[in-house]
């Protein structure tokens, strides 16, 4: 701010006064009484003290001029910004509160001390805003979600696929899969070539006997049946406050064609042998091709197999469905060299992969329960009966 | 249940004790056949015999370095202070030796003793017999400071530290003894050492508390809520080591601090439960944290008019509050 200094009255009558030396040039910044320069009057000589803390603005009176008492000798420039309003001062919590909430604290009374917004006075505002907005509802002429714009397609470079009622519903049940059930995943490799050599030595003589092909699928099922015996809590389903242990094993068996992917369910796996699932498992083909499902042949599965395998696949990690905990996979059987007895050898080894639901089973019964799995698995050989 | 005094809880503690666990024994000035220039251990003498209840001499140091031995040697010792003022001859005993027994052993030895010491002004009894001493021992690793305000937590507290495997000092409010009453199961009951508790609940400001000083807090809170302000109040109980987590959440209940003590301000518990709240939530703080503690003299002034001076007062707290709920 801009001051002005004024040739002060040195004694009782003295009217003026003679300025002899500025002590200061424009540009100096000068302390409260510091002396900016000497004047002399008919009674004294005397320095003059600046009034202000500041800096020399402007000399007015030059050096030898004599001018009167309370006449302009020069300008300061002060410091104080004075006219500025007082710096608000928050609390870190009220700091904190609002920028939490993305507040301006302008807007907010304040109760506290010369006026100090409280944490209680943030606090009350939005308690008041939020009460506020819960009993006035946006007014009923105005539309409630803001108009969202279409998006813009180029049938060009795009094309739109109408999506039917079966895809929908896959689009249902595996977003709620996905989004619902924990799933945590596994995997162990086997050693399949016991029961490759197995389906060699079986499938023609079977294919002329029962007129159909005699496929892994059956006592892959076979083997996922015994290791369910064994560990029966793979078989079960999550009900928020209790697991269901399904005493039955009904095999949801994912079943692909041209449209859409089929869940038809094997009934009673546990009390099939190889034949009986691979029978079954063919009719459930049947069906899948000539879409001649009847009711109940898509409900009711405990646990669901997918033979992935069957596309090459040798790893995936399928979604678990509803009412279930686990899925499992067979990937392709694939010829592998192998360490048997530190010897590298040519084995027909295959994955088998393993989602679960991780609010029912932990890692070391899906463990074991693939342990036993390969096991079974690995134990078929030439000797061994389906019938 | 019954209501009893203070004092009467922590004579329940010690026969409690002393009934249930032989190695548990009292020694101290005037313990015995005089039941404690304070009564505390009125009747202990006649129901125990003199080999479990010790009138020792004059001399702290020596009997606090009796009970550290009798400690070392598998016995549970009560040494009692006569007045928490006569602790200093023995703060070699229980600094130097008590308290780092443990550690300097590798732990293969502990000291399982407790030192009772009534403490605190209010009663006339000038430099010798008013002191708080909780700031001189406050920074004592190997050392528990108790100082419960209640009759329940006295004796629940002492119970605690009876059966504690390490020393703990154990400060009894000798004002408190024959003004604070309250109920006392006169079942087995514990109060674990290292937690505080709220003893009222509020919004508007926290205090935190100990000793006689919290039922003058308690007594102003109840004055305060005819104003409209809300207070919440928090026992520390345990001066060392602090609960830290009930001094945090205390205070971010509120955002404004008040922390209350007899002993002098300076380098008194309260700088170091602001220092926790300072470290520890800051941004939740609404108002610079307050002391109110006594002024920076030797404690207490033998002259009433100076002791009452000296003392903070429920009108001191009651504005200390107001203002801070106002800010």
């Amino acid at each position: 701010m801009e001051m002005k200094m004024t040739m002060p009255k040195l004694g009782e009558s003295v009217t003026e006064g003679t300025l002899i030396r500025w002590l200061v040039k424009p540009g100096d910044r000068v302390k409260k009484y510091e002396a900016i320069c000497e004047i002399t009057t008919d009674k004294v000589n005397a320095e003059v003290p600046s009034t202000y803390d500041g800096k020399v603005k402007e000399l007015v009176v030059q050096e030898g001029e004599t001018v009167a008492v309370g006449e302009l000798i020069c300008y300061l420039e002060t410091m104080e910004a004075t006219e500025q309003p007082q710096k608000k001062r928050y609390s870190p919590a009220v700091l904190q509160l609002a920028a939490e909430h993305g507040l301006d604290l302008d807007e907010i009374p304040g109760t506290g001390m010369d006026g100090r917004i409280t944490r209680k006075d943030v606090l009350s505002f939005l308690q008041e805003r939020d009460e506020k907005q819960r009993q006035e509802p946006m007014p009923s002429h105005l539309p409630i979600a803001p108009v969202q714009e279409e998006p813009q397609h180029d049938f060009n470079f795009e094309m739109g696929i109408p999506v039917d009622p079966i895809r929908h519903l896959i689009a249902e049940r595996t977003l709620k899969s996905k989004t619902e059930i924990p799933h945590a995943w596994t995997m162990v490799e086997v050693d399949m070539t016991g029961l490759f050599r197995l389906r060699e030595k079986l499938k023609k003589e079977f294919h002329k006997k029962e007129g159909f092909s005699l496929t892994f699928l059956p006592f892959y099922l076979k083997a996922v049946v015994e290791s369910i015996k064994k560990y029966p809590l793979i078989n079960s389903v999550w009900e928020g406050d209790r697991i269901v242990i399904h005493k039955g094993i009904h095999i949801s068996v994912a079943m692909a064609t041209d449209e859409a992917l089929y869940v038809p369910v094997l009934k009673d796996a546990d009390q099939k042998s190889i034949f009986g699932l691979a029978k079954e498992l063919n009719v459930l083909k049947e069906k899948t091709i000539h879409k001649k499902f009847q009711p109940g042949d898509m409900s009711g599965g405990t646990i669901t197999i997918n033979n992935t395998g069957s596309f090459g696949s040798i790893l995936s990690m399928p979604i678990i469905n509803q009412h279930q905990s686990v899925n499992l996979t067979l990937e392709a059987i694939v010829k592998r060299p192998v360490v048997i007895n530190d010897m590298i050898a040519i084995r027909h080894m295959a994955n088998l992969c393993l989602s679960l639901d991780h609010r029912v089973l932990d890692g070391k019964i899906c463990g074991l329960f693939l342990q036993h799995l390969k096991m079974t698995l690995e134990n078929f050989n030439e000797e061994t009966t389906i019938y | 249940m019954a209501v009893i005094n203070y004092i009467d809880a922590i004579t329940m503690a010690l026969r409690e004790e002393m009934e249930k666990d032989s190695r548990v024994f009292i020694l101290g000035e005037d313990v015995g056949v005089r039941g404690g220039v304070f009564r505390a251990t009125v009747g202990l003498y006649d129901q125990f015999g003199e080999a479990r209840v010790l009138d020792t001499p004059l001399t702290e140091s020596g009997l606090v370095g009796v009970a550290i031995g009798a400690a070392a040697y598998g016995l549970r010792p009560v040494a009692e202070i006569q007045f928490a003022d006569f602790i200093m001859p023995a703060i070699n005993q229980i600094v130097s030796e008590a308290a780092k027994f443990r550690y300097r052993s590798n732990n293969n030895w502990s000291c399982p003793m407790v030192i009772r010491a009534p403490y605190g002004g209010g009663v006339h009894g000038a430099l010798y017999h008013s002191q708080s001493i909780e700031a001189m021992f406050n920074s004592t690793p190997g050392l528990k400071i108790v100082a419960p305000s209640t009759p329940y937590d006295a004796k629940g507290l002492l119970k605690a530290a009876i059966r504690d495997e390490d020393p703990v000092l154990f400060l009894e409010h000798k004002k408190c003894y024959r003004l604070i009453k309250g109920e006392v199961p006169d079942s087995d009951y514990i109060v674990p050492i290292g937690q505080g508790e709220i003893k009222r609940e509020g919004t508007d400001i926290t205090v935190i508390a100990h000793g006689m000083m919290l039922h003058n807090v308690l007594e102003a809170a109840e004055k305060l809520q005819d104003e409209g302000i809300s207070a919440h109040v928090l026992d520390l109980r345990t001066l060392y080591p602090l609960d830290k987590k009930s001094i945090v959440d205390a205070a971010v209940k509120t955002g404004k601090v008040l922390i209350v003590h007899e002993d002098n301000k300076e380098g008194g518990i309260g700088g170091e439960v602001a220092a926790i709240i300072g470290e520890e939530c800051l941004f939740d703080l609404d108002a610079p944290i307050r002391r109110l503690a006594a002024p920076d003299v030797p404690l207490m002034p033998f002259s009433p008019s100076l002791e009452k001076y000296c003392l903070v007062n429920t009108e001191q707290i009651q504005s200390a509050m107001r203002e801070l709920a106002l800010f």
